[in-house]
């Protein structure tokens, strides 16, 4: 496969290991008071969607950046290729 | 003359005469041969036996979709088994073999399978060998693989080198025949990047096997003019004696070049062939389309072949294939060759299964006729026609071309699992469904077979491609060439044939699968599987059509209502050593030297490889004859004055920002933002379900920087997580990460003299005693006269200890100062097992025991876990199930009787229960002899470990017979209050 | 001066060198090296002191700039720092001096190996050793890739001069991939 770098263009999958979904950047708040329900949540429970993943890639063998890949699992057609970082903030997380 | 086949004209070298053996008889060939040509020019034809009746077979093609002419090549270690003699590109001093045969091709004694033929139909071994059972890996598999058998191995390295590489390209073009040739002129011109290969050592494909024109001069002239013009073209790669061998994601394609296999041996340092990667933004499959059979009564004599392979044969390298020759046709393309054959002076007769054949004067066609019988023991001699009358006629001949049309190579079109569609017109399955990305399909491999179609779809498949690439093509002029339309009826098999070969290579017969469907495997899937039909080096290439067709009859369906199977990589057989490239023997993966590397040579090192490092295990000196003297001298010397370990290996990460502390506090489960500058503090990492991911240490060298250290396996995954931690969870974070693992040498020094060792060389401004450098300090210091160090108090052995690192250039001169400043303590070098004993010795738990099962409250850290803090692991390492009061504890064990040994593996019972899963107690991680105590000590999970100090419990392992009583300890076998350290 | 005597990331005294057909092969020895990473915020102070520090724009991402210190793009806001070693052998703390809090700085000298290909068509060596895509590569390129499993930055210093830096140390194995690709390509 071919992961569009955000910063570095087109590189072969293979300069990438693989986490798994990106719904891994949302930790939940260790303060919550269903804090233990969410944790399991969070580690245990995934979507399989047989279409659309948003998934976590690092450029192991590159910059080293952690990408968020939307990526088809029927086709493995790649439409959106985003810096984990950004989607991170994006989604709320700060320190 | 190099035989007695040659024919005038063709595209060999005559004046390059090549001298080279089959079968240990000497014959001579030409340059541009293959090993069939040159063996059919010299009158040879049995080229092999088939694979279960061991039936006479010669070549039945003149490509790579061979089924038969599967010989040896070369001798000795470069053996190569299952090689196909029509692409084989001839060579002088080539030694060439046929196989499974015995003793010899012309009597084989194995042939008699072929009288046994009833009894060995599909499914037989299924059927036969079923009992008793014990029977099959024993006695049946063997016998029967070495009685249908393909080659077989040197067993000897391979001598040669392979390469794997990476190519990138606007356009790959697969396949140089007209179509290719087309798409890769309009595509060069245009200025695109282009990659064009073929599998041939002559690039043209059918059109250096085919006569005709292309404008005014043939069309080998056309091709070899038109590939010269491609190689002057610095965006073109033109390469031969390249295959395609698989279509991957978003343009990716598996090609191997044959870089040496045309030669005796490869040029010193060259590859035999190599791997390549081939990116591509656009890729064009112009892979033509093969020939098919059609299948009757004794179809598989040698000197049947394919009429295409004729043509080519007496075309391309000047080769008859027969004295007398009939062809056996369902279509037009049939007479192409017999009027090749007849301008060649070779009397010819064609067999039409069509009413209403072409006539002509040049030669006799039979219209209506089928072939239904042949003879001949080792080789056509004769062929039975029934006429449409019904009357038969023999025909004495001696090569028999057969042509039941064509089938587009739409091979790689399946790699993404595109399902090829049946296209009615050309009675062939041509490329459909969902293509590879960025690929389409041109010529004869997408259906157009007239030359002219190929050069024109060849170029509007490059037009479309240059579009997509943003260029502008120019459209060169093509020359005009043949346009004859396809006339084809499908007749696929002579009703009532039993004994007529569909699939040649698994010796599939029609008969096969009749009973494949009769036994109920009817899905195509079912019949390939039960019959073997398509399997093996050539995948059905020639025979998966014919079968479908057989199948659809006997089941009374269409074709495409049968379906058909898909293709998968690779394209034609790759040899696996192409595959492994330069990762083999001792580079089958990189080695990592310590800085001490060199040095411990010099000694006489034992090494052992750890991930990919070479470490010291054990230091033997002479007289030493037994590895545990070694161990046991390292340790008692250390622990009695001083050794010293290279632990380079360990991962170290620079970890800087002004929010570094706050990062180390989510990373590790334990605390360190209050952990002053110049203080080092052991770090206890979870993955977030609560699981020790990693230990080590965090040395913090000023307010916002500190050194992390890692275990030596874990240096990587811990890397990568915490760069997710830091982007993904955290990104807000101020803290910057880089991996200094390489930068530093680093050397444990160990004993009760390592500070009066180390205070030798650390230069006198820098108070290393207890009070100015107390247990657990670090800071950066400067060694023999200024050399930039780091320096750590830290113990792994239990010791008084320290680290010390220098920057890694200057490793190996400090191992040999600190081995000759020490020689007044008798100090010493110890290794890697030394180390595992002192660390037994004193508890610490090393992988065995962070062995992904593990908690912190297993490894009695469990109060390290702070609550007051939001740490990776922490919430999930909570869960009840990882906190019930039985939990596993780490503990030590030492055996009752001093003599008796713990095993690591083994595991614990109670004195008194039955020795069974739901009665275990826990195992043991870690044992070793300590030659400190004189006995076998060992580590281990122990359930409720921690309140069970000096009971008597059994230590069992079933599998090697231990069932002995050990005593639960503390795991601090040596110096638990941990004064030495202090020291 | 200390008087304890370096070993080259191949494990001699002197920095190897051999021809291979055209092309040298040159083991490298005397640069010093050190990473800068921006601090968060601080993106642009970083990338202005290192523009003083090499003459020249701080590199975009995928090129490397400067002449008697140099600087190569390694990641987001991430630089490796080249300088020679004979004057700058203290590298990091050199540049934590001119670039002070805004950047986090590593010493990074004996963490790399380098070898220098010197010659013409290199590029045909480059083909069987990385995925670097070199058709457009003129001068001024940097990629991060894997080599033979390793970790490597390859730089184009111009079209016959280019640098592989590798895990100093895998520098024997590094080495034996570089001169194996070199007698297959030359």
């Amino acid at each position: 496969m071919i992961i569009n770098h955000p910063i570095l263009g087109p590189r072969d999958a293979a300069e990438f290991v693989y986490k798994g979904d990106a719904s891994l950047i949302n930790r939940p708040d260790w303060q919550a008071d269903d804090a233990a329900e969410r944790f399991h949540e969070y580690g245990y429970l995934r979507d399989n969607s047989a279409g659309l993943h948003r998934e976590l890639w690092f450029h192991e063998q590159g910059d080293r950046s952690w990408l968020v890949v939307t990526r088809d699992t029927t086709t493995h057609e790649i439409t959106k290729v985003e810096l984990a970082r950004d989607v991170a903030r994006a989604e709320g997380r700060s320190r | 003359m190099t035989g007695k086949n040659r024919l005038n004209g063709g595209m060999i070298d005559r004046s390059t005469s090549f001298g080279f053996t089959f079968d240990g008889v000497s014959y001579r060939g030409c340059a541009g041969d293959t090993l069939a040509s040159a063996l059919l020019a010299n009158g040879v034809r049995l080229m092999g036996r088939s694979f279960k009746y061991h039936r006479p077979r010669g070549p039945m093609t003149a490509g790579s979709e061979e089924p038969n002419a599967i010989v040896e090549l070369r001798s000795g270690a470069r053996k190569e088994p299952n090689t196909r003699a029509t692409t084989a590109e001839l060579f002088d001093g080539l030694v060439a073999n046929s196989q499974n045969r015995w003793p010899s091709l012309k009597w084989d004694a194995m042939a008699i399978n072929d009288l046994f033929s009833p009894f060995l139909t599909a499914g037989f071994y299924y059927k036969t060998f079923m009992w008793p059972k014990a029977f099959w890996e024993k006695l049946y598999e063997p016998m029967i693989r070495r009685a249908a058998g393909l080659g077989t191995l040197s067993h000897d390295p391979d001598p040669d080198n392979y390469d794997k590489g990476y190519l990138h390209c606007d356009l790959l073009i697969i396949g140089a025949g007209p179509a290719g040739l087309a798409a890769a002129l309009t595509a060069g011109e245009a200025g695109a990047r282009v990659i064009l290969a073929d599998e041939d050592f002559v690039l043209g494909g059918r059109l250096i096997a085919d006569t005709g024109t292309l404008a005014d001069e043939d069309g080998a002239t056309w091709a070899g003019k038109t590939v010269a013009r491609l190689q002057a073209m610095p965006n073109v790669r033109v390469l031969s004696r390249s295959t395609v061998i698989g279509a991957f994601d978003h343009g990716i394609y598996g090609m191997v070049e044959r870089v040496s296999d045309h030669l005796l041996e490869p040029a010193p340092g060259k590859p035999r062939q190599i791997l390549w990667r081939v990116y591509s933004k656009r890729a064009i499959l112009a892979a033509g389309a093969t020939e098919r059979p059609i299948v009757f009564e004794n179809n598989d004599r040698p000197g049947i072949m394919l009429a295409s392979a004729m043509r080519a044969y007496a075309n391309r390298w000047a080769v008859s294939t027969g004295s007398a020759i009939a062809v056996f046709t369902n279509n037009d393309d049939g007479h192409r060759t017999a009027a090749d054959l007849v301008s060649k002076g070779v009397k010819t007769t064609v067999i039409d299964t069509r009413p209403d054949a072409p006539e002509t004067t040049d030669y006799e066609t039979l219209s209506g006729a089928t072939v239904t019988n042949t003879q001949g023991r080792l080789g056509l001699a004769a062929i039975e026609v029934t006429l449409s009358s019904g009357t038969t006629r023999s025909l004495t001949v001696d090569g028999l071309g057969v042509s039941g049309g064509w089938n587009p190579n739409v091979h790689l079109t399946c790699h993404q699992r595109g399902r090829p569609q049946w296209d009615e017109n050309l009675a062939a399955f041509v490329p459909g469904g969902t293509l590879p990305s960025g690929l389409s399909v041109a010529g004869a491999a997408s259906g157009a077979f007239s030359t002219h179609r190929a050069l024109q779809t060849g170029q509007a498949a490059a037009v479309e491609a240059l579009g997509d690439l943003g260029l502008k093509a120019s459209n060169p002029d093509l020359p005009k060439a043949e346009d004859a339309p396809i006339r084809v009826t499908p007749f696929w098999h002579v009703t009532g044939a039993k004994r007529a070969w569909v699939d040649q290579q698994n010796d599939v017969t029609a008969k096969d699968i009749k009973l494949a469907h009769q036994e109920n495997f009817r899905s195509v899937e079912h019949l390939k599987r039960y019959t073997t039909l398509g399997m093996a080096t050539d995948q059905g290439k020639t025979s998966n059509i014919a079968g479908l067709a057989i199948m659809a009859d006997v089941a009374g369906k269409q074709i495409p209502e049968v379906g058909t199977t898909i293709f998968r990589p690779p394209y034609t057989p790759v040899a696996m050593g192409v595959l492994a490239g330069r990762s083999r023997d001792k580079t089958f993966r990189p080695v990592r030297k310590t800085p001490s590397h060199y040095w411990a040579e010099e000694q006489g090192a034992v090494f052992v490889e750890v991930g990919m490092w070479m470490r010291a295990q054990w230091f033997p000196q002479p007289g030493e004859t037994h590895w545990r003297q070694s161990v046991d001298r390292e340790v008692l010397q250390t622990r009695k004055s001083v050794g010293v370990c290279d632990c380079t290996t360990l991962g170290k990460i620079d970890v800087q920002g002004t929010d570094a502390a706050e990062f180390l506090n989510k990373v590790y489960a334990n605390g360190f933002a209050k952990l002053p500058v110049g203080k080092t503090r052991y770090g206890l990492m979870l993955r977030e379900d609560g699981i020790v991911m990693d230990d080590g240490t965090a040395a913090r060298l000023a307010e916002d920087h500190f050194v992390v250290t890692t275990t030596t396996a874990n240096a990587v995954p811990v890397y990568r997580h915490m760069e997710f931690v830091r982007q993904c969870l955290f990104p807000d974070l101020d803290v910057q990460l880089i991996s200094t693992t390489e930068a530093w040498a680093q050397y444990a020094v160990a004993g009760p003299n390592s500070r009066k060792l180390l205070q030798k060389i650390v230069d006198p401004e820098f108070d290393i005693s207890n009070e100015g450098f107390p247990f657990m300090a670090c800071g950066e210091i400067t060694v023999c006269g200024g050399l930039r160090a780091r320096l750590f108090r830290i113990s792994f052995s239990g010791e008084l200890a320290f680290e010390i690192a220098v920057p890694t250039r200057y490793g190996d001169a400090l191992m040999r100062r600190l081995m000759e400043e020490g020689k007044e303590f008798d100090v010493v070098p110890y290794g890697l097992e030394a180390l595992g004993v002192m660390r037994i010795e004193k508890g610490h738990a090393a992988g065995n025991e962070l062995n992904g099962t593990t908690t912190a409250n297993n490894l009695g850290m469990g109060r390290m876990v702070s609550k007051a803090k939001d740490s990776i692991g922490s919430k999930l390492s909570e869960r009840p199930g990882l906190n019930e009061a039985d939990a596993l504890k780490l503990v030590g064990l030492k055996p009752v009787n001093p003599d008796d040994k713990v095993v690591a593996g083994a595991h614990l019972m109670t004195k008194g229960t039955p020795v069974d899963a739901a009665h275990d107690q826990g195992y043991i991680t870690s044992a070793c002899f300590s030659p400190n105590l004189g006995f076998h000590i060992g580590l281990g999970y122990l359930k409720s470990g921690d309140t069970r100090i000096g009971e008597i419990i059994r230590l069992v392992s079933p599998l090697t017979g231990v069932d002995h009583e050990v005593e639960v300890v503390s795991a601090h076998f040596v110096d638990p209050e941990g004064e030495r350290l202090r020291a | 001066m200390h008087d304890l005597s370096p070993l080259t990331p191949l494990g001699n005294a002197e920095p190897s060198i051999e021809s291979i057909g055209e092309v040298t092969l040159e083991e490298v020895t005397d640069v010093a090296l050190a990473s800068v990473a921006a601090r968060l915020g601080r993106e642009d102070d970083t990338r202005l002191a290192l523009a003083t520090l090499i003459e020249v724009d701080a590199p975009a991402p995928s090129r490397h700039a400067g002449s008697t210190i140099r600087a190569f793009w390694t990641g987001p806001d991430q630089w490796m720092v080249e300088a020679p070693l004979e004057t700058h052998e203290d590298l990091a703390k050199m540049l934590s001096n001119e670039i002070g809090s805004a950047a986090s700085i590593t010493e990074q000298t004996d963490a790399w190996c380098r070898f220098d290909l010197v010659g013409n068509d290199l590029f045909r060596a480059l083909e069987l050793l990385c995925p670097a895509d070199t058709a457009d590569w003129s001068g001024g390129e940097v990629q991060r890739c894997s080599i033979e499993h390793l970790g490597c930055f390859v730089l184009c210093r111009d079209p016959s001069t280019v640098s592989i830096l590798g895990p100093r140390s895998a520098a024997g194995s590094l080495h034996h991939a570089l001169v194996t690709a070199c007698h297959a390509a030359f």
